[in-house]
């Protein structure tokens, strides 16, 4: 049997399915529609305010890289990329896409993604980003809409920094959408996008929530990569996207009530004998394999920091349809990596004891100074604060030569066993 | 002072990684503070005007013990090297530390440096990457404002708008001397070493600015005296060295090579305001008009209305470059993700390049030297820029 063949998917997972499905067949059509193509970030995106203007489409390159990567595609678009001049040390997201570009820009879905009609920089939480979409300037020749969004440094939100993102969404960002879509601004039709966003977020706080159960009906990093798609890219704000989390609460609530773990790809976890939580991003290029370590050993992450790289959606933060471009700032504000690091060391902490986790681990990912500098200082942290011994592992986004599955899987064999020779001297 | 003493009095600074000259000045100045800040730009004028010391922190090639269990190895050095320099108690005569908006690596120091010092002050300056004097411009006077207010709780002197200015006017005199020095060193390159260019600057980051004026004022009143021989060197524009510097020892082995370096971006927030700052009306305004019309190009800014590299074919032009060096220190993000399309850009504009990467703690220079000394040479036999 192939590994596709004996992947079990839950129901929430094929309609999330026929969403990118639908979505990426609507990108590739799009010079057939007339439909006009906005390249933005996942982080900070600005979805609600993309998809008031019907003409608009929006594309996420980190999602095309990683979802190449998870197809085994991104080893050649990087070394393609590093053999015209980009270095070996920068991030692995920017020369997959540039990759990509260079041989065609066929997508992950195997069908060729149209150029930019803009640019839309929000630049939340990555520095890199800022090059990035220079990069892409400079290979499309496109318009780019700036958004700065300035980072939580000293752990607040303050006036300024509202105005400030505020004034760019009026005189730089929405001037330039109503220019490419050839449409006004409604500001009603963006309330009314915002008012679907809270509905699904509540769904997807729940879910993520539900990770407080024992066992967790949910592995919050590896099965949340799903639970957070549909949140973090092109759909939320669409009744799509509703109707998505509506399903998936339903399907989690329902694994509470029969007290099941959760979903891996070979089919329901027996029994959980880890609860961990994880900071940092996954590998995409062996994610299936990195995830089968962790699940053969019954280790189960009740709560992760890359969950929450498109928003804080379970600190309390909603899209509010009454103040929607204040909101709209508030939300790129608050990303996980738009925080500082003692914002970052606080809320994992806090995610060790309100989940319950005897583990927290750290994927140290090679090409990403945003969430990896600084990481070894919260990982000290969090032990002082927790009491409980940290693990480290290092891997990379979407390069290959950057997986090591034979190393990472000693050493997370080792960790477990020190959480277990812990607990039992703890009993 | 001689020439030669000049230049040895800013190397005794540049290896004074314990701050003494710092700490000299904090004796001399009973209960004033001093201010440590990271590459590349902040105003010093404020700091100044505060009746404090701002001290310029670019790393160190020390031996690093302890900064390494801080960082994995595919980060850049001079986070782990100031980091040392902290742990051992180096820099332990600044009162605060501002870390601005340059990377994610520097900016993720100022939360570090939140958790490991808690009892010092420290600040991440948010610089807009919105040029817009309503946009961008409010937010950054905003930001300003809040630092003056830090800075004014912290040492409790009043930054009134005369003593801004009087801080203005002093920094512009800076200014103008380090553009002077640069400007006779693209003239003459033989008469105006980089190695001794750069140390002058780096002294700067470490003496009060009055001192520093007098330092630069008198090298280029001794350069006068002097006559050193003219070589067939090639004249060379270096770029990607604006935040971690290389080894003195780098610097010299490019010059030695062969190659005159004839503009650089070396301690760049020296030279971030390209120009002089307003000195009469309201001195936040001046600085905050300053910075949006007249902000270097370098990487950590967004450059959204020109293509990227034009600033660096221009300059090349103005000083009559025959070759660019891309020196950029190793895993330095924007350093790196710029160096494509600056490339790009010399290259359709036929100068010709090359490439290498080094660390602030970069100890063999024999390969370095064979790679300048060979595009030296090649721009000699064949360059036609």
């Amino acid at each position: 049997m192939s590994e596709q063949a004996s992947v079990q998917k839950e129901t929430s997972m094929v309609l999330q399915k026929e969403m990118i499905a639908a979505h990426y067949k609507a990108l590739e059509e799009a010079p057939q529609t007339g439909k006009k193509l906005v390249y933005t970030f996942v982080p900070g995106n600005l979805n609600e305010l993309i998809r008031c203007f019907d003409n608009l489409l929006p594309v996420h390159p980190e999602i095309n890289a990683l979802q190449n990567a998870m197809r085994k595609r991104t080893g050649k678009m990087v070394t393609d990329a590093e053999k015209l001049g980009h270095s070996e040390d920068v991030c692995t997201y920017v020369k997959a896409d540039i990759g990509m570009l260079r041989s065609g820009n066929i997508g992950p879905a195997g069908t060729k993604i149209p150029d930019p009609d803009l640019l839309l920089l929000s630049y939340t939480g990555c520095f890199t980003f800022m090059k990035w979409f220079e990069l892409l300037r400079e290979e499309y020749n496109a318009p780019v809409a700036m958004l700065h969004t300035p980072y939580q440094g000293d752990g607040m939100i303050t006036d300024s920094m509202r105005a400030y993102v505020v004034k760019q969404l009026k005189e730089e960002v929405i001037p330039k959408l109503e220019k490419v879509s050839g449409e006004k601004f409604d500001i009603d039709k963006l309330r009314e996008l915002m008012r679907r966003s809270r509905q699904a977020e509540d769904d997807l706080v729940a879910v993520l929530e539900s990770a407080r159960n024992r066992p967790s009906p949910i592995d919050a990093y590896f099965g949340a990569v799903y639970y957070i798609g549909p949140m973090f890219s092109a759909f939320r704000g669409l009744e799509s996207s509703v109707e998505y989390y509506r399903a998936l609460r339903q399907e989690v609530e329902w694994r509470v009530k029969q007290g099941k773990g959760p979903i891996t790809p070979e089919g329901e976890l027996g029994q959980e004998r880890y609860r961990l939580v994880v900071e940092g991003p996954p590998n995409w290029t062996s994610f299936r394999d990195f995830w089968k370590m962790f699940y053969e050993e019954g280790a189960v992450v009740v709560a992760s920091s890359y969950a929450k790289v498109g928003g804080l959606y379970d600190q309390g933060f909603r899209h509010d349809p009454d103040h929607p471009l204040e909101s709209l700032a508030d939300y790129c504000f608050g990303c996980y990596t738009n925080l500082n690091l003692p914002g970052r060391v606080a809320l994992l902490t806090k995610y060790v004891k309100e989940y319950g986790a005897d583990g927290f681990l750290i994927n140290s990912i090679k090409s990403c100074n945003s969430f990896s500098a600084g990481q070894l200082l919260i990982l000290r942290e969090v032990e002082k604060r927790t009491g409980i011994a940290g693990g480290f592992i290092e891997s990379d986004l979407v390069d290959p030569r950057y997986f090591s599955g034979a190393n990472i899987k000693n050493r997370l064999e080792s960790y477990l066993q020190m959480v277990e020779q812990k607990r039992k001297g703890a009993a | 002072m001689s020439l030669e003493a000049l230049i040895e009095r800013c190397q005794s600074l540049y290896e004074d990684v314990s701050l003494k000259a710092v700490r000299a000045w904090k004796d001399a100045h009973p209960g004033a503070k001093a201010i440590g800040y990271m590459p590349v730009y902040v105003p010093r004028e404020i700091i100044h005007a505060a009746g404090m010391l701002p001290v310029g922190l670019m790393g160190s090639d020390i031996e690093i013990i302890r900064g390494d269990a801080y960082y994995q190895s595919y980060i850049c050095h001079i986070p782990r090297s100031t980091i040392e320099l902290a742990v051992s108690g180096r820099l332990d005569a600044l009162d605060g530390m501002l870390f601005p908006s340059i990377c994610d690596v520097i900016r993720n120091l100022s939360g570090m440096w939140k958790l490991m010092f808690p009892d010092k002050y420290a600040k991440y300056l948010d610089l807009p990457q919105n040029f817009d004097a309503a946009v961008g411009g409010t937010f950054y006077a905003g930001e300003l404002r809040a630092l003056m207010a830090d800075l004014e709780a912290l040492g409790g002197t009043p930054i009134t708008n005369e003593r801004l200015l009087a801080s203005i006017a002093l920094y512009n005199r800076n200014r103008e001397l380090v553009q002077g020095l640069y400007d006779l060193r693209a003239e003459q390159p033989w008469q105006v070493p980089t190695v001794e260019l750069y140390l002058l600057l780096r002294a700067g980051n470490v003496l009060p600015v009055e001192e520093h004026n007098q330092i630069l004022e008198a090298y280029r009143d001794e350069l006068q005296r002097v006559e050193r021989p003219q070589l067939d060197n090639s004249r060379i524009v270096l770029t990607g060295s604006f935040c971690e510097q290389p080894p003195l020892g780098l610097i010299r082995t490019i010059e030695r090579s062969g190659c005159y370096i004839v503009e650089d971006d070396f301690v760049l927030g020296s030279r971030w305001i390209q120009g002089a700052v307003a000195e009469e009306g309201d001195a936040l305004d001046n600085l905050v008009q300053a910075f949006l019309d007249k902000t270097v190009e370098t990487a950590s800014v967004y450059i959204a209305d020109k293509p990227k590299g034009a600033a660096l074919v221009s300059k090349c032009r103005q000083r009559q470059g025959e070759g660019v060096i891309f020196c950029a220190a190793s895993f330095c993000d924007p350093a790196l993700l710029d160096q494509p399309m600056l490339a790009h850009a010399v290259e359709s504009q036929g100068i010709p390049f090359t490439e290498f990467k080094y660390s602030e703690n970069t100890g063999q220079f024999q390969v370095i030297k064979e790679q300048t000394g060979t595009f030296s040479d090649s721009i000699k036999l064949w360059g036609h820029s």
